[in-house]
C-alpha cells in the first residue's frame, strides 16, 4: 500500500502550483472573467506545452497515461485557484467521449487537436426532464439517407459557447428512459439549426442552453454503434465526476486554510476570533470534513485506475461524490459563517470558492442522487 | 391551553384576508411571485396602503398609531400577509429606530419622527455595524465629538442596507472615548443630505450590489438629534435589536415556501419518470423541514404571547432567530436540490422588472442559488447565530 504522488505525479502538482502562483491569483482570475471569451486562450495554449490537456488520454491515444490518479492530482490544484479554464469540458468529458467511442480515424483527426490546445469541446448530454440520468435523453436523432435529423434540447453545456464541437447523445430508439436506443454524434457548433443561449454559471464558467432544430449531421459522426453509446456516457461522466471531486478536495483545502487564517487576524471582544473555542472546535470538524473527503477521492481514483468490474468503479465513485458534496455543504457553509459579512461579499474569494464548491455539489448528480445510486449498485 | 383561534379571531383574519384581496397592489404580488428585485417605490406604496387601513406599525403602541392588536392578531395579520406575498414593511423605520424613539425620545422628537415613519413620508436607514465592529458592536469607533449645539461625527458604518434609498440614518457613535466600551455610546438620527456623508456599494456574491459603506467625514448633528441621554445608547440599543430578532425569525414566509417547495417538487421530475415529491428521500427531507417549521411556529407564538405591545422580548428571542434563520437556510438548500442544473445559469438580469427576453430555466429556477447564496447572510446578520448562542448562555442559561 502507498498513498505517496508517484514521481511524475509530483512534477505534474508543481508544474501546476507554479503557474497559478505566476499567473492565477484572485485578481488574475477575475480579469480572466470579465474577458470577452471568459477564460484565456493563451493559458490554455500554455496548458497544451506544460503536457497538462495530455493528462486525460491513455497512451494509446499518445496521452500522458490516462490515470485517474494524475487527474486527481491536476485538478486539486486546480481547485485551489478555481481555474475556469475549460479543462473538464474539452480534456475531460469531450475527448474522454471520444477516446471512449470513436474510431481510429475520429481519434486520430480530434485527440491530437485536443493534446496541442487547438480544439475546443462541449458535451451537450444532460437535458432538463432528465434530471441527473443520463440515460433520459428526449433529443431525437432520424436517420435519412445518410444523414441524422437532430431534434431536441440540452441543459448546462458547458464551454458551448466556445467549443468547435459538441457530443450531443440522441435517441435513435426506444423509450425516453431506455438506456439502449443512446447515440453519441458530433455536431459542429455552427452548423445550421443549431441554437446557443449562453450564459455564466453562477461559479464563473461558459456555457449555455443547446436546441437542435432539424440539425443534419452526417451518419460518418456518429461515435460508436448507434444505438450502444450509453455506457461509455456513464463512464466518461463518473470520469467527469470525480475530477471534480478532486477539484473540491483542493477548493475545500482553500477554504480552511483561509477560515484559519482570518480567524487569526480578525479581532472581536478584544481577541481573534481563533481564540474562541466554540470557533476552533468548528474549524476541527472543517478538518476532519476535508481529510474524508481526500480520503475518500483518492479510494475512487485508484478504484477506477485498478482493472476491476465496471460495477465497483460506479460505486466507488458514487461513494465519492455523495461524501464529497457533504462535506462540501459543511467547510462551504462554515467558511462563510465564520468570515461574517465579508464572507458573502464579491470581492473576497472565499465566497468564489463557496460559489464554485456549491456548483460541484450540484453538477453530475447531487449528494442524495449519488446515495441513491451507491445504494442501487 | 387552547392554540384554536376564537370567533373574533376568525373574524379578524377574514377582514385581513378581504383587505388584501382588495388593495395589495397586483403589480407587486407579480414581481413578488417571479422573484424580482422590489425598489423603493413598490415598498413605499405599499406601506402607504397599510397606514391608510391603520395597519402599518402592529408593534406599536396606540397612542403613537399602533393597531392595539393581540399577539395573535399580529400573528393572523403576517401570516395572511406572507400568504399572498405581500412584503414585510421595511424594518429600519417601523420597526427598529421608532421602538427606541417612542421608548426613550424626548416629546419633541416623538412629534417630529414617528408620524412620518408611520405614514412611510420617510425612508430610514441602519447605522450599527462597522468594519472593525461587527458581533462586538460595542467596540464601535465612530466618533462624535461635542462642538457647542453640535456633535461632529466621523467614522464608517458598514452593511447598510438601502442607504441609496434613505433620508435619515440612525447611528451609534461613541461620545465618550475614554468609558468602558458600552459606556461611552450615544444613539443618534442624522439626516442623510447633512454634508459629509457618503456612500460606496459593497457588491454581494450573488452579484448585487445591496449593501453599503456610509462614511461620515465631520458631519455637523445638531445635539437634538440625539436619543435619550448622552453615553446611555447602548441600553437603546440593546432594546433595538432584540426587536429586530425577532422580526428576523421569518416564520410565516418560511411557512409559505414551505407549500412552494411541494408544489415544485410535485412539477419537477426525478428523471425516471416520476416528480421529486415521489422521491421517498426527498419527502422525508421536506417533512423533516416542515416539522421544525411547526415547532419553530409555536415557538413563536409562545413568544408572542408572553409580550405586550411595545415591550422588547427577553432573551428567548435569540432561540427564534436561530432557528428561524436555519429553516430558511435550510428552504434555501432544498430549493437548490430541485432545481439541480438549473441553479447554475448565473442570469441576475432575468430578476430585474425591465427583462424582456427569453428566461433561461424553468419558473425561477436560475434565482435557486442566487437565493441560497444571498440568504447565508440570515445566520451572520442581526446578531450572528454565534452571539444568539451567548446571548442565551449568558442570559438564560445563567452560564
Amino acid at each position: 500500500m502507498d498513498f505517496s504522488y508517484s514521481e511524475e505525479q509530483q512534477m505534474l502538482q508543481d508544474s501546476v502550483q507554479k503557474f497559478v502562483q505566476r499567473h492565477y491569483d484572485f485578481d488574475a482570475r477575475r480579469k480572466i472573467l470579465a474577458s470577452a471569451d471568459g477564460f484565456s486562450q493563451e493559458h490554455w495554449q500554455l496548458f497544451a506545452e506544460l503536457g497538462w490537456l495530455t493528462v486525460p488520454f491513455s497512451t494509446e491515444d499518445d496521452g500522458f497515461g490516462g490515470l485517474a490518479t494524475d487527474l486527481m492530482v491536476v485538478m486539486e490544484e486546480f481547485g485551489k485557484a478555481m481555474l475556469v479554464e475549460p479543462f473538464l469540458a474539452t480534456a475531460v468529458l469531450g475527448g474522454g467521449l471520444i477516446s471512449e467511442l470513436g474510431s481510429g480515424e475520429q481519434k486520430a483527426a480530434a485527440l491530437p487537436a485536443v493534446m496541442d490546445g487547438s480544439l475546443q469541446l462541449a458535451s451537450a448530454l444532460a437535458e432538463t426532464n432528465g434530471r441527473y440520468n443520463m440515460a433520459s435523453v428526449a433529443t431525437t436523432a432520424q436517420r435519412d439517407g445518410d444523414h441524422y435529423l437532430v431534434n431536441g434540447a440540452k441543459t448546462l453545456v458547458l464551454n458551448a459557447p466556445g467549443a468547435h464541437r459538441l457530443l450531443v447523445s440522441v435517441r435513435t430508439s426506444g423509450e425516453v428512459l431506455d438506456c439502449s436506443g443512446v447515440s453519441l454524434l458530433a455536431v459542429d457548433r455552427g452548423a445550421e439549426g443549431v441554437h446557443l443561449q449562453t450564459y455564466a454559471t453562477v461559479d464563473g464558467f461558459q456555457a449555455a442552453e443547446v436546441t437542435f432544430d432539424n440539425v443534419r449531421v452526417p451518419v460518418a459522426e456518429r461515435l460508436g454503434a448507434e444505438g450502444a453509446a450509453f455506457p461509455a456516457i456513464e463512464t466518461v461522466v463518473d470520469r467527469a465526476s470525480l475530477a471534480i471531486c478532486a477539484e473540491a478536495i483542493g477548493a475545500m483545502d482553500s477554504l480552511l486554510t483561509k477560515t484559519v487564517e482570518y480567524t487569526r487576524i480578525r479581532r472581536q471582544f478584544g481577541t481573534p476570533i481563533a481564540a474562541f473555542q466554540a470557533l476552533q472546535h468548528r474549524m476541527a470538524d472543517m478538518f476532519i470534513e476535508c481529510q474524508l473527503a481526500r480520503s475518500i477521492v483518492m479510494m475512487a481514483a485508484m478504484t477506477l485506475d485498478s482493472d476491476i468490474d465496471p460495477r465497483q468503479h460506479q460505486k466507488a465513485v458514487s461513494a465519492a461524490k455523495s461524501r464529497v458534496g457533504r462535506a462540501i455543504r459543511k467547510v462551504g457553509q462554515e467558511a462563510v459563517q465564520l468570515h461574517g459579512g465579508i464572507g458573502i461579499t464579491d470581492e473576497l474569494d472565499v465566497g468564489h470558492l463557496f460559489k464554485r464548491v456549491t456548483a460541484i455539489e450540484t453538477m453530475f448528480g447531487n449528494t442524495d442522487f449519488h446515495t441513491a445510486r451507491f445504494a442501487r449498485l | 391551553m387552547n392554540a384554536a383561534f376564537t370567533a373574533e379571531e376568525l373574524e379578524f383574519q377574514q377582514e385581513v384576508r378581504q383587505f388584501l384581496e382588495a388593495e395589495f397592489p397586483a403589480d407587486i404580488k407579480n414581481k413578488v411571485d417571479r422573484h424580482i428585485r422590489l425598489v423603493k417605490d413598490d415598498y413605499v406604496r405599499w406601506q402607504k396602503i397599510l397606514y391608510n387601513r391603520g395597519w402599518a406599525a402592529p408593534n406599536w403602541p396606540v397612542e403613537h398609531g399602533g393597531t392595539g392588536w393581540t399577539p395573535v392578531q399580529k400573528y393572523i395579520f403576517s401570516s395572511e400577509c406572507a400568504r399572498v406575498g405581500a412584503p414585510e414593511t421595511v424594518p429600519f423605520g417601523l420597526k427598529m429606530v421608532a421602538p427606541v424613539i417612542f421608548t426613550y425620545g424626548s416629546e419633541e422628537q416623538k412629534q417630529r419622527f414617528l408620524p412620518d415613519i408611520l405614514a412611510s413620508n420617510v425612508w430610514w436607514c441602519q447605522g450599527y455595524s462597522e468594519p472593525n465592529a461587527g458581533s462586538d458592536l460595542a467596540s464601535l469607533k465612530t466618533t462624535a465629538v461635542r462642538e457647542g449645539d453640535h456633535y461632529i461625527v466621523n467614522g464608517t458604518k458598514t452593511w447598510n442596507t438601502f442607504g441609496q434609498y434613505a433620508d435619515w440614518i440612525f447611528c451609534l457613535v461613541r461620545t465618550d472615548p475614554s468609558a468602558k466600551k458600552q459606556e461611552g455610546i450615544s444613539f443618534l438620527l442624522i439626516d442623510m443630505k447633512t454634508p459629509g456623508i457618503t456612500l460606496s456599494p459593497i457588491v454581494l456574491i450573488d452579484g448585487q450590489p445591496e449593501v453599503n459603506e456610509v462614511h461620515f467625514q465631520d458631519v455637523r448633528v445638531p445635539v437634538d438629534n440625539r436619543v435619550g441621554e448622552e453615553n446611555e445608547g447602548w441600553t437603546y440599543a440593546k432594546v433595538l435589536l432584540t426587536h429586530e430578532r425577532t422580526n428576523i425569525a421569518g416564520v410565516p414566509h418560511s411557512r409559505v415556501r414551505m407549500g412552494k417547495l411541494r408544489e415544485l417538487a410535485a412539477k419537477t421530475p426525478d428523471g425516471n419518470g416520476g416528480n421529486m415529491l415521489e422521491d421517498p428521500v426527498f419527502a422525508q427531507r421536506v417533512a423533516e423541514l416542515e416539522i421544525q417549521i411547526w415547532a419553530l411556529e409555536y415557538a413563536e407564538l409562545r413568544t408572542l404571547a408572553a409580550v405586550s405591545t411595545g415591550k422588547a422580548p427577553g432573551p428567548e428571542s435569540s432561540i427564534l432567530k436561530i432557528a428561524g434563520t436555519e429553516a430558511a437556510q435550510h428552504l434555501d438548500e432544498l430549493f437548490m436540490q430541485l432545481a439541480a442544473w438549473q441553479s447554475l445559469p448565473y442570469v441576475p438580469e432575468q430578476f430585474e422588472d425591465s427583462f424582456k427576453g427569453r428566461a433561461v430555466g424553468t419558473e425561477a429556477s436560475a434565482v435557486t442559488a442566487l437565493e441560497y447564496f444571498n440568504n447565508r447572510k440570515q445566520s451572520i446578520y442581526g446578531g450572528s447565530n454565534e452571539i444568539q448562542k451567548n446571548i442565551i448562555c449568558k442570559a438564560v442559561l445563567g452560564l
